[in-house]
């Protein structure tokens, strides 16, 4: 093997990454933690609070009910699409005619772009005139006002994006169901197991690296959802869907709040890193590796 | 083995895919219908399925209240930039950190890996005030330069540069090539598949991308496709068939593309699981 420096060509190979990756990442994030501790209007210089805004953001009752929605949305959303996701994977397991075209078709949404499914299903659902109730119309049910509800908005976000996700949940899964060696199944087939048994017993227990998987990603993505909910409902109605990304983004520049917001955006960080960090420690112990 | 039987059995699980995957694309079939309505008929109780009178109507209206081209021009140019310079920084980086020896390589690498953990939300009141400073907020080099590098595709090409045989390197080594030409002539042929993957997360990040451009744009004539869609509902809130023609046209080429790419596309998505 050949061991020399190569410092010079090192330098010229990872400059061009580094040096954004300082400007556009790492320098704010660091410029977020310390503005976390001031008050800032951008208009005049920043002052120093301490740990002021902290202080202030556990009695905010507009951030806490947007930590609560954000929690809310997430329990409605990830059993809808880990279940679908799931069920659709364990049927697409296996080969028939149709199968690869019905796998595309599932994952279509997912390449789609957050705004255009929000359109997309903020018309489906639109109280007076959108399909979803003009079809509850004709079977004799008065729809609700889904988006425009403060009671029924929380789930007019949640079904869209159950909708977008399924295809990558059910892709991951996919590949999990995949690297189950068949052996397994086949022995407990032939040992009398039912279908129930196999499927309870042996295929999802040995699916638990995939569904922790997706389990963890779907957690650290939805802490930041944002997109389709601003699309469809800026957070409202009486704030019904304000999520953290919304309060942190309605505070820095609708507000103006530039120091608070960037405590509400390490608060955001704190549970993201949370979160990893539960992952990195429980994935050798939860996980059932052959 | 007594087929006739297993195969009834198997015969339920595909019914209820299939019917479930007509179920999951009919959002798409109403959307493309919806936009071919007239006004009255696209909110009609009971709805029809397919336009009784279709219209190109809704289509002209969208080219009158947005530039298309132009914001096609837009998404396509800025995303190409930055996929481009994503692929080209992520694979030199890679290379750097499978093949080459230098000081402070693991201290450097964790500062990539840490930057991997940074979601764009949490850094984007810092990130805003910095374009401001550069002068750089409402145009198209503030919307795209957070997009020039990924510190995901710094690992991911990492991971494949680590791949490549010792013997091609020294057998380069031996014939005096340099690194440069070694990166170019040996590594990145080897890397295409991973290149390729990440290339097409990229383009989907950078093409689809709300919250930034949301946040850095306000100039319509500069606004990236999805940013305009949502500019164009909230100046016609209730013009739903025009808003489906919009969201139509800009679905068309993407769609498109995933008929030709499919398998390439579940693959990339695939190994972006691989991080986790």
């Amino acid at each position: 093997m050949i061991q020399r420096r190569s410092g010079r060509a090192a330098a010229l190979f990872i400059a061009p990454s580094f040096i954004p990756l300082l400007a556009f990442f790492v320098l704010p994030m660091v410029a977020a933690a310390v503005l976390s501790f001031t008050s800032w209007d951008l208009l005049t210089p920043p002052t120093w609070i301490g740990f002021g805004n902290f202080k202030q953001l556990i009695h905010d009752k507009e951030f806490l009910h947007s930590l609560i929605n954000t929690l809310v949305f997430i329990a409605g959303y990830l059993p809808i699409v880990y279940i679908l996701g799931l069920s659709a994977a364990l049927a697409l397991n296996r080969k028939f005619r149709g199968s690869g075209a019905l796998r595309g078709i599932y994952f279509l949404p997912v390449i789609t772009s957050w705004v255009i499914v929000a359109l997309l299903w903020k018309w489906i659902l639109n109280p007076n005139g959108g399909l979803m109730n003009s079809a509850l119309h004709v079977i004799g049910i008065q729809g609700p006002g889904w988006w425009t509800s403060k009671d029924w908005s929380m789930v007019s976000v949640i079904i869209p994006s159950a909708w977008k996700d399924l295809g990558y949940v059910m892709l991951l899964l996919l590949a999990g169901l995949q690297s189950i060696p068949p052996e397994y199944q086949e022995a407990a087939a032939i040992d009398g197991a039912s279908k129930r048994q196999i499927l309870f017993k042996i295929t999802l227990p040995l699916l638990t690296p995939a569904t922790f998987f997706v389990l963890v990603i779907s957690l650290i993505n939805n802490f930041q959802v944002f997109d389709q909910i601003w699309v469809m409902t800026a957070g409202g109605p009486e704030g019904s869907t304000n999520v953290v990304v919304g309060e942190i983004v309605r505070n820095s520049f609708d507000y103006g709040h530039m120091g608070y917001a960037s405590a509400l955006s390490m608060v955001l960080f704190l549970i993201i890193m949370v979160i990893t960090g539960i992952q990195l420690r429980l994935q050798k112990r939860w996980v059932n590796y052959e | 083995m007594n087929k006739p039987t297993r195969r009834n059995k198997s015969m339920r699980p595909k019914f209820f895919t299939t019917f479930f995957g007509i179920a999951m694309l009919f959002p798409f079939f109403w959307m493309i219908s919806s936009s071919l309505k007239n006004s009255v008929e696209a909110f009609a109780t009971p709805p029809t399925l397919l336009p009784k009178h279709p219209t190109l109507d809704n289509y002209r209206h969208v080219f009158q209240n947005m530039d298309v081209p132009r914001l096609f021009l837009n998404s396509i140019s800025v995303t190409l930039i930055c996929v481009f310079l994503q692929l080209l920084t992520s694979a030199l980086a890679g290379y750097a950190f499978a093949r080459l020896n230098f000081r402070f390589k693991n201290v450097i690498f964790m500062v990539y890996l840490a930057t991997m953990m940074i979601p764009l939300q949490v850094i984007i009141v810092p990130l805003f005030i910095e374009m401001r400073q550069l002068n750089l907020i409402d145009s198209l080099v503030g919307l795209g330069l957070p997009s020039v590098v990924t510190a995901f595709g710094v690992f991911l090409m990492r991971q494949a540069m680590l791949a490549i045989p010792r013997e091609l390197e020294e057998a380069a080594i031996l014939d005096g090539a340099s690194h440069i030409r070694m990166f170019f002539s040996i590594a990145l042929p080897l890397c295409m598949p991973t290149l390729a993957a990440l290339g097409i997360l990229s383009f989907m990040s950078v093409w689809n991308a709300y919250l930034w451009p949301l946040v850095v744009i306000f100039s319509p004539e500069k606004m990236t496709l999805p940013l305009a869609l949502s500019n164009l509902h909230g100046e016609n809130l209730t013009d739903w068939p025009m808003v489906m023609a919009g969201t139509t046209i800009a679905v068309i080429p993407i769609a498109l593309t995933y008929l030709i790419l499919q398998k390439q596309i579940a693959q990339s998505f695939l190994t972006a699981g691989l991080k986790g």
